[in-house]
């Protein structure tokens, strides 16, 4: 709101009255589409969503259904799929931690040490998009598989409990920091390239050596790029089933959002208990989104 | 503190030379610079005053050569093993700190537990106490500066080091900035050292100024002395306006040498000529100059006395200053010769482009440097406003 404020006061304070009418409105005017699609596409369905999660079952005919205000959807969902939110937050939470540590030197390197290769990174960071999420997801079992190379030199090392990766939450959650790991790397590398090197160097010219420097300067000064990056890692990875369908078993690796899957494509009668596993997910990432950007945020997302 | 090395004394740069691939910054560099002494490198950009800056600092390292603070030899060392400290041409301050843990900084890192005490001494001094809780992205440009420089002085450092600090300030701030850093280095008593290209600013602020030019020294002294008695070209014009003619020495007369210039005979004390025979350019400081209706008719009705040598020259621009009067008068070989009369009289001297004059100056004032390789400027100042004047007369 304040920024329509400005936009208003910005066009109308210089000019005559004429103007200052149509500056009035003009602003949301050009807002309009945007509301539209966003009532259209994403409040309605929400809505309809949070409907559906209170239906109650028609006694007798399976697949029907009529409005209620049944919360014990809630109940029954959360309890008879509490493990699947654990594993869902769980996943996400190493993936993202993975996804950070592998990105943050990457996106360092790219700032200040590629030189004329910062280009060419960038591609090959971006390049993976250009093919299908899925596909790529089925590679990762070829490589992971207990004849492929990853496994084979793990097995040979005795490292490797179970003698398997796929199937495993290990195969999940490497799939996951993959596929989110280029919404790690850009944010953070933005907030570096932002950065002038001479505060770094500052650091280093007030006593503080490379790791301090790194500790109390970049680090800090990256953490808009941190928070965002690992924010647009967590949520899409909490809500992810590609990885765990495609890596994971049939029992141990599941994860939330294969539940909401197949009890909407899969089990009939359902659609209540998936939508009110949405619901849930929803709530449960932003109440965390909430206390994470509250704890670490800066001015700039809150 | 692992690996900080105390050191006390005078910063000695010795041969230092910092090559970039094929480019040479810095080549073959001596120099010594008194403990306690406010010292400024001028020169252009790129003349390797900041790579100087930057190995002083330790943010690069040489090349070749060494840099000691006393005895203690400082190369190869890492930026905050020295003891020194660095204002930064963008200040450079932390932008997810405070003012005061901006400033604390350096002390907590060194391990000193009233770090924040310190840090507000050090506000004190630059007169921002009342800011320390804000963040620098809230203060203005000439706050933050004051900012920077309480950073780096609150460590005590044996040479504090500043990078053009000033060249963000508006002329007014800037003005002001120069008297306070002034203020701060007598107070404190550290070594100073100043990188600028604002030849005005070196000479208002520092005790010794050492012009620098491609990766070399061009001359070193205090302001005055390098002002009243340039040794090169370069530092004629880059210190001050200096009026340049090719001229050679023709003989010598007493404690004079006797030269011609443009066709003109002149005069150059011996002791101020950079070369005792052969081609030679002949310099004068505007303000040393005079004009005159007729040879040895001093327009300038104060002076009493004919000013002894003079040149025939036609006036091309007039401009009023306000104190001075500053007229652009082309000499016989075509260069552009500037000339500031102080206004001293109710009635202004009546001169209009185009006017033929003498121009006349005491001998004494004059002074040669090397012909070679030197270059002369189109003209001193205000080059295009001389086209143009010429274009509307013609």
């Amino acid at each position: 709101m304040s920024a329509l404020a400005h936009i208003g006061a910005g066009q109308g304070a210089p000019a005559g009255p004429d103007t200052a009418k149509r500056g009035s409105w003009m602003p949301y005017l050009l807002l309009l589409p945007g509301m539209l699609w966003l009532i259209v596409f994403f409040v309605v369905p929400l809505v309809q969503l949070f409907t559906v999660s209170l239906q109650s079952k028609f006694p007798g005919y399976p697949g029907y259904y009529y409005r209620d205000l049944n919360f014990k959807n809630y109940w029954s969902a959360l309890t008879e799929f509490a493990p699947h939110f654990g594993r869902s937050l769980l996943f996400a939470g190493l993936a993202t931690f993975f996804a950070f540590c592998l990105a943050y030197p990457l996106a360092y390197a790219m700032a200040f040490k590629a030189g004329r290769w910062r280009g060419l990174m960038m591609i090959c960071i971006i390049a993976p998009f250009f093919t299908s999420f899925i596909l790529r997801t089925i590679a990762w079992r070829q490589i992971l598989a207990d004849e492929g190379p990853v496994a084979k030199t793990l097995n040979f090392l005795h490292v490797l409990p179970g003698g398997h990766i796929t199937e495993t939450w290990m195969a999940v959650v490497a799939g996951l920091t993959y596929n989110f790991l280029p919404f790690m790397v850009l944010p953070i590398y933005a907030s570096l390239e932002r950065a002038d090197p001479r505060i770094i160097e500052a650091g280093g010219d007030l006593y503080a050596n490379g790791f301090t420097t790194f500790r109390t300067v970049t680090l800090p000064m990256s953490m808009p790029g941190v928070l965002a990056g690992t924010l647009l890692t967590f949520i899409p990875a909490a809500g992810d089933y590609v990885n765990a369908e495609l890596l994971g078993s049939d029992r141990s690796t599941k994860m939330v959002g294969n539940v909401i899957e197949s009890q909407f494509f899969k089990v009939p009668g359902g659609y209540p208990t998936a939508a009110a596993l949405s619901f849930t997910l929803m709530a449960l990432i932003l109440a965390l989104v909430f206390v994470y950007v509250r704890k670490f945020g800066t001015e700039e997302l809150l | 503190m692992a690996g900080f090395r105390e050191a006390t004394g005078d910063l000695r740069i010795e041969n230092v030379t910092k090559e970039f691939g094929d480019f040479t910054a810095v080549d073959d560099l001596t120099l010594s610079v008194p403990r306690g002494s406010f010292f400024a490198l001028l020169g252009p950009s790129g003349c390797g005053k900041t790579t100087t800056l930057r190995m002083v600092a330790g943010l690069e390292q040489p090349t070749r050569g060494r840099i000691l603070i006393g005895d203690t030899d400082l190369t190869g060392s890492r930026p905050y093993e020295r003891p020194v400290n660095t204002v930064f041409q963008s200040y450079a301050l932390f932008p997810h700190l405070t003012v005061r843990d901006n400033v604390a900084f350096g002390p907590k890192r060194r391990g000193h537990k009233d770090a924040t005490r310190m840090a507000d001494e050090a506000l004190e001094l630059v007169q921002l106490p009342h800011l320390a809780a804000r963040k620098p992205a809230q203060l203005s440009g000439g706050q933050q500066q004051r900012v920077a420089v309480a950073r780096a002085l609150v460590n005590r450092p044996e040479v504090l080091l500043l990078d053009e600090p000033l060249g963000a300030l508006d002329l007014k701030l800037r003005r002001q900035m120069q008297v306070e850093l002034k203020r701060i280095q007598t107070e404190v008593g550290l070594t100073f050292i100043h990188v600028t290209h604002d030849q005005e600013e070196a000479m208002t602020m520092a005790d010794t100024v050492a012009v620098m030019n491609h990766g070399r020294i061009e001359q070193m002294g205090p302001p005055a002395q390098m002002y009243d008695l340039p040794k090169t070209a370069f530092v004629a014009n880059f210190v001050g306006q200096s009026n340049l003619g090719h001229g050679r020495i023709t003989g010598r007369d007493g404690d004079f040498f006797v030269a011609d210039v443009h066709g003109s005979t002149v005069k150059i004390p011996a002791a101020r000529s950079a070369v005792d025979s052969g081609d030679i350019l002949f310099g004068v400081r505007p303000e040393k100059v005079h004009l005159a209706r007729d040879s040895h008719d001093v327009i300038d009705r104060t002076r009493k006395v004919a000013l002894g040598d003079d040149m025939k020259a036609t006036v091309v621009d007039v401009s009023f200053i306000g104190v001075a009067t500053q007229y652009l008068v082309q000499v016989a070989s075509g260069a552009t010769w500037s000339v500031y009369e102080q206004n001293l009289d109710v009635d202004p001297i009546d001169l209009k482009p185009g006017d033929p004059v003498w121009i006349e100056w005491d001998p004494a004032h004059a002074f040669a440097v090397a012909a070679e390789g030197a270059e002369i400027p189109a003209g001193p100042v205000l080059g295009d406003r001389v086209s143009m004047t010429r274009d509307t007369v013609s």
